[in-house]
């Protein structure tokens, strides 16, 4: 009832103007180039909204989304790999019909768990199971432990330079260190097309934005609020009967599938995936995009981590060796100066003189009692938000 | 063990904590409908009597019965569902959601992850919240943020969200701490009404009040029972008096 009220009023409309920016402003803004490089900054904000469910809403903060993004990128990646390796196209290797890293590394036949991956349909749900699952594991382990916090974050970090290492070393299964490379067609159509990135583009684009909805109906429903008040009470709400340790593996486990389809739409877009994609410092700039954006904004995260992704690819071109440091200040600065990110800072300076021209907003002092959900969905104090880093 | 009419019956229940035995061997019955006041020196291990009937220390030996089952061992939340409820000493609410919310999310439904995405908040979940609204004093301030609440209102509040889920035990670690005398008059009226179809255990200090409210009062000293029954022959009894009440 209230939360309608105020999705209405606040949510909508800037889901909105994003959609409307994603869908037409970019596209007749930009060439194809330009165009597909902003769709392969989108596909990192399906990590970035998962990040506002985790860690802003269940304040649970993961440094090792990367592994969920590059699992569901590597699912994708295998299944265009083995289309790609048809027995036609790789008569010259001493195996032909399996991908060409494996015949270099002596391997005479795939490997029987990548056979399914011949499968579309096969690979689509392992592009999100596969990470859920992993999470799932990882979640159900450590939360009902009652491990959180640092040490969460610790772990999830170790997880993601095992699954590196294991990428690296596996080089007859995994393309190692070069990643899987080469790609071509999905089900026979050439992705390698300035059309096919165009739809591609818009595929992205419509899935964040549906996903942007489906996140925030779970941030308006009963779940969303028991997350609230998890990370501000998470005793009370053991003792009002859940099982708080669930909760949170539900969300640790939404945010690497939301992931995982990023990866798999980054894998279609950009035609590669590797383990540099994957390891601890993308999975830090991961938890950038978010902080920049605002940890409590779905929106916010987006647009966080398209321009944080801008950022990085004009700084990376100009001033190469300057990028890590600026990154890294920058993360230090939004975290001291602004913890709600961008979208905080809207919530702060400009909704407010918006506002002065609607009655309904003016009185500071009204506005918890009149929107109640607004205040607690969107302008946690920043007190509360810090504390939990 | 056999089985009791009591409502909670607790038999040689002990933890020790690196050796230094917080509760020892104590055995305690409550009554349906009772009102029982827990009252002791700091450090006799009133609060974690309570902790260990709700789960949240575990006990190294002992029994603890639940309408005769067995409720050690179990797991917070599986403790709350058999109908107990616990109050922190410091009021233990939701500080960013209105207070509409901090009842409407105690309500007993949809208490598993799915269960919590396809919660719907019907007319009998709203009618429910303002039942309990009225009944702890709060009706007119159901939108307000929790946090803005006075700290008399936020115990209240918690009891509130206790009462949502009907609990046939409820357990209150200090309801009146830094409350106004308006406020523990009110408190104690509450605490009455609310006790007529459920079981309540009170940890107090404020002597005035448990002779309000207590059927019965159960003093502890060192982890043990030093003595129990009414107000009257408590405060008699030498050993209290000695250890706690003072000449």
């Amino acid at each position: 009832m209230i939360p309608t009220t105020w999705f209405k009023r606040h949510g909508l409309a800037s889901w909105l103007l994003l959609a409307c920016l994603l869908l037409v402003v970019f596209p007749l803004l930009f060439d194809n180039f330009r165009l597909n490089l902003v769709g392969k900054y989108l596909s990192y904000g399906f990590v970035a909204i998962g990040l506002v469910m985790l860690w802003g809403y269940g304040g649970v903060l993961s440094l090792g989304q990367g592994v969920f993004f590059g699992l569901g990128g590597y699912c994708m990646a295998m299944f265009l790999k083995l289309e790609a390796s048809d027995p036609i196209t790789t008569k010259i290797q001493s195996t032909p019909g399996i991908p060409d890293f494996m015949d270099w590394n002596q391997l005479t036949a795939l490997p029987i768990w990548w056979v399914p991956f011949e499968h579309l349909s096969f690979t689509l749900l392992a592009v999100a199971l596969v990470p859920a699952i992993l999470a799932f594991v990882i979640g159900y382990a450590m939360f009902k432990r009652r491990v959180g916090g640092v040490y969460f974050a610790i772990i999830t970090q170790a997880v993601t330079l095992i699954l590196t290492v294991l990428i690296i070393g596996q080089q007859g299964y995994t393309g190692g260190v070069n990643g899987i490379t080469d790609l071509k067609t999905l089900n026979g159509w050439d992705i390698r097309t300035d059309s096919a990135k165009v739809i591609l583009y818009f595929v992205n684009a419509g899935l964040l934005l549906a996903a942007i909805l489906v996140c925030g109906w779970i941030q308006r429903s009963k779940l969303g609020t028991l997350l609230l008040a998890m990370r501000d009470k998470e005793d009370r709400v053991r003792f009002s009967g859940y099982d708080v340790s669930m909760f949170k593996v539900f969300v640790f486990c939404l945010s690497a599938m939301l992931a995982g389809i990023g990866g798999a739409l980054f894998t279609l877009q950009v035609g590669f995936m590797s383990p540099s994609l994957v390891g601890i410092v993308p999975s830090i700039e991961m938890v950038i995009f978010a902080a920049v954006g605002g940890r409590m904004s779905l929106i916010g995260a987006v647009y966080g981590a398209l321009l944080v992704n801008a950022g990085k690819t004009y700084f990376s071109e100009s001033f190469p060796e300057l990028w890590l440091y600026l990154m890294a200040a920058l993360f230090i600065g939004v975290v001291l100066a602004f913890p709600n990110g961008l979208a905080g800072l809207y919530e702060t300076y400009v909704k407010p003189r918006i506002g002065k021209r609607k009655p309904t907003a003016a009185a500071p002092v009204d506005a918890p009692a009149q929107h109640p959900a607004a205040t607690t969905l969107d302008a946690l104090p920043p007190g509360l938000t810090r504390e939990e880093c | 063990m056999s089985n009791t009419d009591f409502v909670l019956a607790i038999e040689d229940l002990s933890v020790s904590f690196d050796g230094f035995k917080a509760i020892d061997t104590l055995t305690l019955y409550l009554d349906r409908g009772e009102l029982r006041v827990i009252i002791g020196p700091n450090g006799a291990g009133k609060t974690t009597l309570l902790d260990l009937i709700c789960g949240k220390t575990r006990a190294t030996g002992g029994s603890i019965k639940f309408k005769n089952e067995e409720m050690l061992g179990q797991a917070e939340h599986k403790i709350v569902r058999a109908g107990i409820g616990r109050k922190f000493q410091t009021p233990s609410i939701y500080e960013n959601l209105p207070v509409f919310k901090n009842l409407e999310v105690s309500f007993p439904r949809g208490r598993g992850v799915f269960g919590a995405l396809a919660f719907k908040c019907t007319d009998d979940v709203s009618s429910r919240v303002q039942e309990v609204a009225t009944e702890i004093g709060l009706a007119t301030k159901l939108d307000m943020e929790a946090g803005l609440l006075s700290h008399g209102e936020k115990q209240w509040l918690e009891i509130g969200m206790l009462l949502m889920q009907d609990p046939e035990l409820l357990m209150l670690d200090e309801p009146i701490a830094g409350m106004s005398a308006r406020e523990r008059d009110l408190t104690a009226e509450l605490l009455k009404r609310i006790c007529q179809n459920r079981s309540v255990i009170v940890i107090e200090h404020d002597m005035e009040f448990v002779k309000r409210i207590a059927h019965k009062v159960t003093v502890m000293h060192q982890g043990k029972i030093l003595a129990e029954g009414s107000m009257e022959q408590v405060q008699k009894d030498e050993r209290v008096i000695d250890v706690y009440l003072g000449h």
